[in-house]
This record gives structure tokens, C-alpha cells and sequence, in this order.
């Protein structure tokens, strides 16, 4: 049985960084792209990383500023000031 | 990059340091009496510090991320109302589903804010304590925004005038009032796995996600925003539900059957209540992003799924009735449309028939079961109104004691009989739609017996008088204006209206 993880964003400026860096840092995961929003799915963990978004973005970003954009979850959370994790224990 | 600032304490201390350590043991009164709530559901807690906090957004973090939502939002809101944005939006029809929204949705987000600010009150644990309160904070703002986003629509279609009087009188609109008064009125625990866990953390996806998505391919840029800005402090509550969970479960041995059976109820009673957006979602946006059954399969079969495998090391099963309400998802939106259409005219809201399109659209998203069961019924009831006899029942339908949706669902695995349940409870008969909510009624039957039944009310007469038009100005609906058919109605007459000047410049 499959155990995915999620992560919904709103389609927006803010977002693209960090689904840019959500891709780069989890290679398995697959983005589905809906009106307005998009749906990132992986199998098991999914890490978003403050040092990939800051990379992308050329400045500061603190993993928190993800309240913005943020639509939905699927996963248990650990947050921690340099990343903010999803997963499900295997 | 320039060496970055770092902050003094870990995200980890710097939350402690808010939730931790405010909280004493009483000396002059005894903690039972302080706390009297959070021990007579049968729930065992030995370490309260055993609370995990999942969020950790500590105070100036709240307010900063808050009013930077805030003011993303009300510029959304002033523009769409300065740009009339509702001429935006793809057919009048979609009003419809914002009508069902104000009255049947946004009021819950209240009752929210009440429960979690009771709850937060209650629980001797400091950290669920500061969770439950934050929460309420945000469930006010999503009733405020909410209302403040859906007021323009008030200006131009009917139906929008007394949410706050409709949600707490009218029939349709018991089903989810009851379901929150339900959860209120049960012990901070139940509450809490009502509300944050099978609503927030298992269904409420399927609520707010496709069908702010659906807003969004529908033009309608005033409900996706407020969605998108109240669905940003969901994934919060969510976690809040799944972290409640496991801390039950991890206290104590005895809570698991508790857990369960609380899981089996507010599950069962979620999905029923979920029948309204089902039809919302495969008859009532003009532009449909994915049918019910798709989101079904997307959000509870595979989301859920997962979620449950993870629960299983604790003893937890999935919810009773799990595999019936997969089986519904295949009905439930046409049996949910078909009882609206017999009694849109004691509704505040229209419906109608779908157009060729659309019923094209509904065959090929069900293929076992819309054209053999529910696109005849369609095309028959579009034939009746074309010879100038548009069907309505005059008849008022039983209620479930336990959802309160008229007993208008079948059996499942026979789509053409009505399922029908009866309880004895005190030498009286009682009537429930499933096993699943005859379930919940034998368990509590004292509780159930007391539910305010609409249709019942009617009949004692305590609902404006005897005739359905005392009842229905009772309930503040203008009639002629808010009820009945999209077709001819004066909504439809302005939308089309406003389509001709429009094809004219
Ligand atoms: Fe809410
Ligand atoms: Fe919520
Ligand atoms: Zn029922």
C-alpha cells in the first residue's frame, strides 16, 4: 500500500521558490497541478529546505513564511527553524 | 549570501517558552474542580507533557503571518468588489454553491471558534490549551473573512440575506448546525477528534480543496482567497487533530476503544455531512475541476489510507463503515441533488436541471451508475418542466435522528430502495438513514431523542404556522426571489441581462 505524503501550495509568487526547492531536494516527488493550486506528493518523507528555498530566492526565508502559502498536508510534521518535514513512519 | 542573524533559542525552546511553565498545580481548590471536563469521557492522560506540539508558531510569529494573510486578502476583497467582479464569474448558477457556502458552511467556523475556546479552557494541559485557543482565534477570522468576502454577492443574487437565522431554522441546514452542536455538547475529547480529526484533519480536504480549486476555475476570485487564506491556518488545525490522536493513543491502553469508536462516529456523521458538497461539486460549478468520486478516491482512499496504516501500530482500524461511504461516493451527490431539486422550493437556494453538456460530463465521471440510475430520472424531470410542469414535493420528508438529512439515501449495494433504520429507545420508534447513524443513536440515545428535527418542529407547529408559505417567511426566505427553479428566476433574469450588454459593446 502506497504511504504518501503531501503538500498543497497555492500557485503563487511566493510558492515558486518553494516548490522549486521542494522538487530539487525530493527527486521522487510528483507535482500535480490544479486551478489555482498544486498538490506534491511523495512516497514516505518529504523535506522542505530553508537552505535550497534561501538558494532559490537569493535571500533570507524563514521556513515559516510557508503559513502564506500553505493549502494542505498529509503527514506527520516536524518543524524546525532550518526545515520543515513530512512523513510517515515505515 | 551575508552571514545570517541567529536566533538565540531553537524554534523548539523559543514555542516552549510560550506554552510551558504557565500553567500550576492548585493548592486552595482541588485540580478536578478547576478542571472538570477533561476526565469524565474516560480518558486517561499520565503526562501532560507528553503533548507534542506539531506547529510551533510562537505569538509574534502568529500575529506577523496573520496580518500579512490579512492584507493579501482584504486587497483581494476591495478589488473584486471595485471591479464588479461577480460579472467575472462563469455562470450565475455557481452563486448557488456560495448561497449553500454562507448558510451552511460559514457559520460553522463560528461554532468553531466557540467549541475551541471552550476546550481551550478545559484541558489541564497547557500546551493542547494554548493550541485550542490559537485555533479559535483563527476560526473567527475565517467566519469575519468569509462574510466579508461573500457580501458583495449579497448586493446582486438572493438568498445571501440571514445567514446567522437560516443556519439555526431552516431544514437543510440542521444537517450541519447539528453535526457542530453534536460535537460541542460532547466532552473535550470528543470534541476535539470530532472537529480537528475526522472533520479538520480526514475530510476537510475534501470541503475546502477541490472546491476552492472549483472557485478558482470558476472565476470567482473573492471565495478562493478567502479559502486559500482560512485553508493556510487549517494545515495547522489538521496537525492539532492528528497530534490529539496520538497522544490519546499514547497515554493509555484504554483509550484506544474510546478513540475508535469516537473515530467510527464523527467519521460516519463527516461523510454525511460532506453529501451537501458533494453536489456542490458535480452539480453546481459550471466548470468542474474533478467529480466527488475522484476527490473521494484522491482524499480519503489514498490520503486516509496512508493516515490509517500509520494508526495501526496503536491498535486503530479504519473507520466503521469506511467501505459504504467508498460506495457512496459513487452515489451520494445525485441521490443529495434529487432530494434538493424535489424541495428547492423550500430552499434558499435554486437548482435545476444540467444541461446536455454537463449530464455528458456526469456519465463519463460515473460510468457504473449515472446513466443506469440517475441521467433518466434527469432527462425525465427536465421533460416535465419543458411541458410547463416542473416537479415540486409537497410532502415533507422524515429526518434522520442522527444527521438529519431526510431519508432520501438508499442502500448501497441496491440503488433503488431507500434505507431505512428503526431504534426503540423509551417504548418510542426512531428513524435513522444507515447503520452508521443507528449506530451513533443506540450508543447515546438519550443524547439523539432530544435533536431538533426541522420537520417535527414543523408539525408541532413551532415553526411560523401550518401552511409551507408560514414556514418559509419564518425562515426570512423571499419567496419567489430565493427559492425555486434557477430557471425564471430573478437571478437569472439579471445574469442574462447583464450577458446581453455585454455581447452588444
Ligand atoms: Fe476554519
Ligand atoms: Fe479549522
Ligand atoms: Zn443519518
Amino acid at each position: 500500500m502506497s504511504r504518501i505524503v503531501s503538500i498543497t501550495l497555492q500557485t503563487n509568487d511566493d510558492s515558486r521558490p518553494i516548490i522549486e526547492a521542494i522538487t530539487k531536494d525530493n527527486p521522487d516527488a510528483v507535482a500535480k497541478y490544479y486551478p489555482g493550486m498544486v498538490k506534491i506528493d511523495c512516497e514516505g518523507r518529504l523535506v522542505v529546505k530553508q537552505e535550497t528555498v534561501e538558494e532559490i530566492l537569493g535571500r533570507e526565508w524563514d521556513v515559516q513564511e510557508l503559513q502564506l502559502s500553505i493549502v494542505s498536508i498529509a503527514g506527520n510534521v516536524d518543524e524546525e527553524d532550518e526545515y520543515f518535514e513530512l512523513s510517515w513512519n515505515l | 549570501m551575508a552571514a545570517k542573524r541567529k536566533k538565540k533559542l531553537g524554534l523548539k525552546q523559543r514555542y516552549s517558552m510560550l506554552t510551558r511553565g504557565l500553567d500550576w498545580e492548585t493548592s486552595y481548590q482541588k485540580m478536578d474542580d478547576v478542571f472538570p471536563y477533561d476526565n469524565y469521557e474516560g480518558i486517561y492522560i499520565h503526562d501532560w507533557e507528553g503533548w507534542e506540539d506539531p506547529f510551533r508558531l510562537t505569538m509574534d510569529a502568529y500575529w506577523k503571518f496573520q496580518s500579512e494573510k490579512e492584507k493579501k486578502l482584504y486587497a483581494v476583497i476591495d478589488s473584486f468588489a471595485q471591479n464588479n467582479g461577480h460579472l467575472g464569474i462563469t455562470d450565475a448558477r455557481y452563486v448557488n454553491a456560495i448561497k449553500l457556502f454562507l448558510t451552511g458552511v460559514s457559520p460553522l467556523e463560528y461554532q468553531a471558534a466557540r467549541g475551541f475556546t471552550h476546550v481551550g479552557r478545559q484541558f489541564r494541559g497547557v500546551g493542547p490549551r494554548v493550541a485550542c485557543q490559537m485555533q479559535a482565534l483563527d476560526e473567527l477570522r475565517h467566519v469575519q473573512t468569509q462574510v466579508h468576502s461573500m457580501s458583495h454577492y449579497n448586493k446582486y443574487f438572493d438568498g445571501l440575506h440571514s445567514a446567522p437565522h437560516m443556519h439555526d431554522n431552516v431544514w437543510y441546514l440542521s444537517v450541519p448546525k447539528s453535526f457542530f452542536d453534536d460535537a460541542r455538547t460532547a466532552g473535550p475529547f470528543e470534541f476535539l477528534t470530532s472537529i480537528s480529526f475526522a472533520f479538520e484533519y480526514v475530510l476537510t480536504n475534501l470541503l475546502f480543496v477541490p472546491f476552492m480549486s472549483g472557485a478558482a476555475f470558476n472565476g470567482d476570485m473573492a471565495t478562493v482567497t478567502f479559502g486559500f487564506s482560512a485553508q493556510s491556518d487549517e494545515a495547522r488545525h489538521m496537525t492539532l487533530g492528528l497530534e490529539v490522536i496520538k497522544f490519546m493513543l499514547e497515554q493509555d491502553e484504554r483509550n484506544v476503544p474510546i478513540v475508535q469508536r469516537w473515530m467510527d462516529k464523527w467519521f460516519w456523521r463527516g461523510t454525511r455531512m460532506l453529501s451537501l458538497v458533494a453536489m456542490m461539486m458535480d452539480y453546481m460549478l459550471p466548470k468542474r475541476v474533478m467529480s466527488w468520486r475522484e476527490a473521494w478516491d484522491i482524499y480519503f482512499t489514498e490520503a486516509g489510507g496512508a493516515l490509517f496504516k500509520d494508526l495501526e501500530r496503536y491498535g486503530i482500524k479504519p473507520p466503521k463503515y469506511a467501505d459504504i461511504a467508498t460506495k457512496e461516493a459513487e452515489h451520494i451527490s445525485h441521490q443529495a441533488w434529487h432530494i434538493f431539486y424535489n424541495y428547492t422550493h423550500a430552499a434558499a437556494f435554486h437548482t435545476w436541471v444540467p444541461d446536455k453538456e454537463e449530464l455528458d460530463w456526469l456519465s463519463e465521471k460515473y460510468p457504473d451508475t449515472f446513466d443506469k440510475y440517475y441521467r433518466p430520472r434527469l432527462e425525465y424531470l427536465d421533460k416535465e418542466e419543458k411541458a410547463g410542469r416542473r416537479f415540486y414535493n409537497d410532502t415533507l420528508p422524515m429526518l434522520c435522528q442522527v444527521c438529519q438529512i431526510p431519508m432520501g439515501f438508499t442502500d448501497m449495494d441496491d440503488p433503488t430502495t431507500i434505507s431505512f433504520k428503526v431504534s426503540e429507545y423509551k417504548d418510542d420508534k426512531y428513524h435513522t438513514c444507515s447503520n452508521g447513524c443507528k449506530d451513533i443513536f443506540d450508543h447515546e440515545p438519550m443524547k439523539y431523542v432530544q435533536a431538533w428535527l426541522p420537520v417535527h418542529q414543523i408539525y408541532q407547529g413551532n415553526c411560523g404556522g401550518s401552511e409551507m408559505e408560514d414556514v418559509l417567511k419564518w425562515y426570512k426566505m423571499n419567496l419567489g426571489a430565493d427559492n425555486l427553479d434557477y430557471n425564471g428566476s430573478p437571478d437569472q433574469k439579471l445574469w442574462d441581462e447583464w450577458q446581453a450588454h455585454r455581447t452588444k459593446v
